[in-house]
């Protein structure tokens, strides 16, 4: 076994750093802060021009980086349009490569028995020629391209900037992370309509002042309810769960891997707990109920393989409010210990919270009869419960 | 031969070897030793990969799995630049290191050919093969409009394209439109935000030139042999070579951390399919059968087929016991999962739970009924890669072939797969749900109903996951990776014998007689039920069957069969339930049935099954 050294090199800190991080990356919490740091880095899809520079001020909706995607592309079988051989094409092209054209502008003509016949092809779009090939007899017309825009989605300081390519931005914020949504980025004003973080969301909760609003539900969302959200206008809803049939009737199919946030719904859905009803943490409940009425930039793009997304709803605050906050930990306290406040995330006491009375070292056979590392658990209501580790959940206070 | 610069010992003279595979959720190592003269696995050390935020370097993945292994060998394995690698005088580090890799997605590409059964279908072979996960297969006669296939091309974001398309000195014209489609699309890499993409042309030779031109100044284009130069021949090989030079050129050295570990080691990082592949293929080579194999991951399900010396790898990108879960439960669809479940629950109840999975894809189950929901799943995953599977483990298309009578009589349709379930030999597992199934049982069952074994067939499994690690091995020591591929990896599940046919009527369906030196067993089996009967692992039993009329176990229907087959951890398994698997369509009648089968098969503890009764009970009354 390696033992502690008292002077360490460079290289055993660093194991030990990894050793720290490492333990906490098996029992991962979904944050809910009321004060940290977010970093948000925006990105353009190819190379192009960033607008801000390192310490600017930007607001939520202030482009911060600009590109030119290509734009569509048409592929034209002129030879065949023509009736002449693929490697005559470039003769009977009006246009050349590189150069632009109009719609219905003609850009390849033959003239036939002394120019008595003659056919003609037009361009299908304002465009430039991109391609002429004289072995299929193919060209390609490119339109326009596409200006694409980036806003700062979240209002901060630029902290870094990216060449041609992006920034980063910070601010200091409350974070609610969920652990599944629909639908992409939004920015409204906060309206909390549950009384209480058990309540089900039902259509009747809505009416016309949940209007460009993000509404803050209880346990469940019916499927009625999403309804009259999108139908209403509301920008978000947050929520603990959702039944998974009432998510499909909605979407208008079947989500198969978890990447979304490309729907378009008209309406982003973040759940914080999961699927069914599921009461919403009382810690993140009163956390969004504090901020009643205030400014938030959520995103429902979840991804949970490769480069894990979760949901979020960002309330940025200003400087005066974090004047003499202490920023929560990002890993509270070394992973779990006895006492650690802890939620079981999968039955049969999936949703029960509780804290950690010990971590047996060995493992143990649970019911199915597989080893597994194991935590000891009290819940809420005294029972002293074994759950593998893998299915609890530090709740980050 | 020497395996590095590095290196100066010869691969006989090695005697510790560490192998790595960096998975997309966990990195696996594995330390091999050579003891007294014979190749053993020694110990293992799992750890969360690190290829994403926060950490992004998968080196710190790799030492956190190497330290496991230290501490519990005493080795010492780390020093700060990485492995301590060759092997020091004083014994500290390993005489090789080498790695398998598929996290962050592993190897994704997009292939395209001219037709689409034709070259488009040998290149989509060629990059499975090469350990990929093939996202579209794009071809001039795909059905798509060229605006279509241009919109599709830029939405995705391949690692690397395989291009293929004509015979050598056929037609050049369908070739070059393919790829001035792709050029025109402007397909942008994965990762790096301003590398060129590779693609590899494996079409027409005489297209070279036009291809050349087409895409030479946009994407870091490799020409390699022709993938089919003449229709009655497919060649994959320099392809799927050109394919794992270019993963390790400019894939791997694009992803967090690995320019790092590829100093690590001299040894090629190997895509972990491609390993896995290696070693069913081993197994196929040295026992000369036909080998199915399987890896059933927790976002992919790899399905291998190496028949009559064929060998087909198949992707199915997701199907998956964790990632994926809520893929299988959409592909498969509910009904067809809770056909697998033996107790009374409302599909929407397990329709959340999968939910659930999905969004926490590292909980495990704690009660017996969540891991039979997952059983359940991971059947219908199995079914549905294997299906998959048999549409590209097909013939040649576009050969002209003289059909036999035989042939001609059943009207076979040339698009149906040449694997004959009663011809397959081995049929093989690996991967978490399968190697951590509590009992052995449970994962011969799930094999045997996801892919329906026809006939007498050896069932198998990887013990605890080291089938990529013995491929990457068997580039550099082959006899140790045989060897502790035979001895510590492969474990003998069993032999299924299952007659191939229906008895609608029920009845008997057959009658066997086992001897071994100790003793004989001799009985007759109900059609719809199972029997196991116990034989040890590497111990061999006469068995002489005599099937129904309507039923077939080798010979031909009816027709008995006398011969000498292998045990296993669970045995002999008479399985009688019918080819195809005949399951009850009444729910209550379904449940009783399938509790009898895990009964049976001493799958799950006695206790849940006098659990699940009563509660049928209960709710029944």
């Amino acid at each position: 076994m390696r033992t502690l050294k008292l002077s360490m090199s460079g290289f055993d800190r660093q194991r030990l750093r990894e050793e720290a991080s490492m333990a906490h990356a098996y029992t991962p919490g979904l944050k809910v802060k009321r004060f940290t740091i977010v970093s948000k880095t925006r990105r353009l899809p190819i190379p192009g021009e960033v607008l801000v520079k390192e310490g600017d001020i930007v607001t939520h909706d202030q482009v911060v980086a600009k590109t030119q995607v290509p734009g569509e592309i048409h592929l034209i079988n002129v030879a065949n349009a023509l009736g002449v051989d693929p490697e005559e094409t470039s003769q009977y092209m009006l246009k050349k490569l590189k150069e632009p054209v109009a719609k219905k502008e003609v850009i390849a003509k033959r003239s036939s028995f002394f120019g008595l016949f003659k056919s003609f092809v037009y361009a299908p779009a304002d465009g430039t020629i991109e391609l002429i090939s004289d072995v299929t007899g193919q060209i390609a017309l490119r339109e326009p391209y596409v200006p694409v825009e980036i806003t700062a989605y979240i209002p901060g300081k630029v902290v870094h900037v990216m060449p041609r390519e992006g920034v980063t931005i910070r601010t200091p914020a409350a974070l609610v992370q969920g652990i599944f949504g629909v639908g992409g980025e939004a920015h409204a004003d906060l309206k909390v309509i549950a009384n209480s973080p058990d309540e089900v969301l039902t259509p009747e909760k809505i009416d016309s002042s949940c209007e460009g609003k993000v509404i803050v539900g209880g346990a469940l969302v019916t499927g009625e309810a999403l309804a009259k959200a999108v139908k209403t206008g509301v920008k978000g809803i947050v929520v603990g769960g959702v039944e998974d049939e009432d998510l499909i009737k909605f979407l208008g199919y079947e989500v198969g891997v978890a990447i979304t946030g490309h729907e378009e719904i008209g309406v982003s859905l973040i759940i914080t707990e999961g699927f069914g009803k599921m009461k919403m943490p009382d810690r993140t409940f009163s956390l969004l109920k504090s901020f009643d009425g205030r400014e938030a930039s959520i995103n429902g793009a979840t991804q949970i393989r490769a480069g894990v997304i979760r949901p979020e709803i960002v309330i940025a605050l200003k400087d005066t409010e974090v004047k003499g906050l202490v920023e929560e930990a990002e890993e509270a306290g070394g992973g779990m210990v006895p006492g650690t406040p802890i939620r079981v995330i999968r039955d049969p006491y999936f949703g029960a919270i509780g804290h950690v009375v010990s971590l047996p070292v060995e493992l143990q056979v649970v019911e199915t009869e597989s080893d597994v590392r194991v935590v000891e658990i009290e819940l809420e209501d005294g029972r002293r419960v074994i759950v593998p580790r893998a299915n609890v959940e530090i709740i980050e206070e | 031969m020497t395996v590095s610069q590095r290196q100066t010992k010869k691969p006989e003279e090695f005697e510790i070897m560490l192998v790595t595979d960096v998975g997309s959720t966990t990195t696996k190592a594995r330390l091999f030793r050579k003891k007294s003269n014979e190749y053993r696995f020694v110990s293992s050390g799992e750890a969360p990969t690190t290829v994403e935020a926060p950490y992004e370097d998968v080196t710190r993945g790799v030492r956190n799995a190497v330290r496991e292994v230290e501490e519990l060998t005493g080795l010492r394995l780390l020093e700060e630049e990485g492995i301590v690698w060759p092997r020091r005088a004083n014994g500290d580090g390993v005489d090789l290191y080498a790695t398998t890799s598929s996290a962050g997605g592993g190897l994704q590409m997009m292939v395209a050919g001219v037709v689409k059964t034709m070259t488009a279908e040998s290149a989509e072979r060629a990059a499975l093969g090469a350990g990929a996960i093939v996202m579209d297969v794009i071809a001039v006669d795909d059905g798509r409009m060229p605006h279509q296939k241009i919109e599709r091309i830029r939405t995705l974001r391949p690692d690397m394209i395989l291009i293929a398309g004509g015979t050598d000195g056929g037609t050049i014209t369908h070739v070059v439109e393919i790829t001035e489609l792709i050029s025109a699309a402007e397909p942008k890499a994965r990762l790096g935000i301003g590398y060129e993409l590779p693609i590899v042309y494996a079409g027409n030779r005489d297209a070279r030139t036009p291809v050349s031109k087409t895409l030479g100044n946009k994407f870091a284009l490799r020409v390699v042999d022709n993938i089919r130069p003449v229709l009655e021949l497919e060649n994959t090989e320099p392809a799927r070579d050109a394919i794992h030079e270019l993963f390790m050129e400019h894939v791997m050295s694009h992803a967090p951390g690995y320019d790092k570990l590829m100093k690590w080691t001299d040894v090629p990082i190997m895509p972990t399919p491609a390993g896995e592949g290696r070693m069913f293929r081993t197994l196929a080579e040295l026992r000369k059968v036909n080998v199915i194999g399987v890896g059933l991951g927790g976002a992919t399900t790899n399905v291998y087929s190496i028949y009559d010396g064929k060998f087909v790898r198949t992707v199915s990108a997701n199907l998956g016991m964790s990632y994926s879960i809520c893929n299988v439960l959409k592909e498969a669809t509910i009904n067809n999962i809770m056909r697998w479940v033996p107790f009374d629950v409302e599909p929407a109840l397990v329709r959340n739970r999968l939910r659930n999975k999905m969004i926490r894809p590292t909980t495990i189950p704690q009660t017996l009924e969540e891991l039979m929901v997952e059983h359940a799943v991971a059947r219908e995953a199995l079914r549905l890669g294997f299906s998959h599977h048999k549409q590209l483990a097909r013939g040649l298309m576009g050969v002209q072939r003289v059909k036999t009578m035989g042939e001609i009589f059943e009207q076979k349709a040339e698009v149906e797969t040449y694997i004959d379930m009663m011809y397959v030999d081995f049929l093989a597992g690996t991967g978490g749900l399968l190697s951590h199934a509590p009992r052995r049982a449970q994962s011969a069952l799930l094999l045997m109903d996801g892919f329906q074994p026809e006939g007498i067939t050896k069932l198998a499994q990887d013990s605890v996951f080291m089938m990529p690690h013995l491929g990457v091995l068997s580039t550099v020591h082959p006899t140790a990776a045989l060897e502790i591929f035979e001895k510590d990896c492969l474990v003998r599940l069993g032999t299924c014998i299952a007659p191939k046919g229906v008895l609608e009527k029920g009845g008997s369906a057959l009658s066997f007689k086992v001897e071994d030196e100790d003793r004989v067993v001799e009985e007759n089996i109900a059609f719809g039920s199972i029997r196991a009967v116990p034989l040890e692992s590497g111990k061999t039993a006469k068995l002489i069957l005599s099937p129904a009329k309507n039923l077939d176990v080798g010979r031909g229907p009816g027709h008995g069969l006398e011969t000498t087959v292998e045990g296993g951890v669970v045995g002999l398994i008479f399985d009688c339930r019918g080819r195809p698997l005949s399951i009850p369509v009444d729910p209550a009648a379904r449940r009783q049935k399938l509790l009898e089968w895990f009964q049976a098969m001493n799958a799950y503890p006695e206790t849940v099954y006098e659990r699940i009764r009563s509660a049928e009970v209960k709710g029944g009354s």
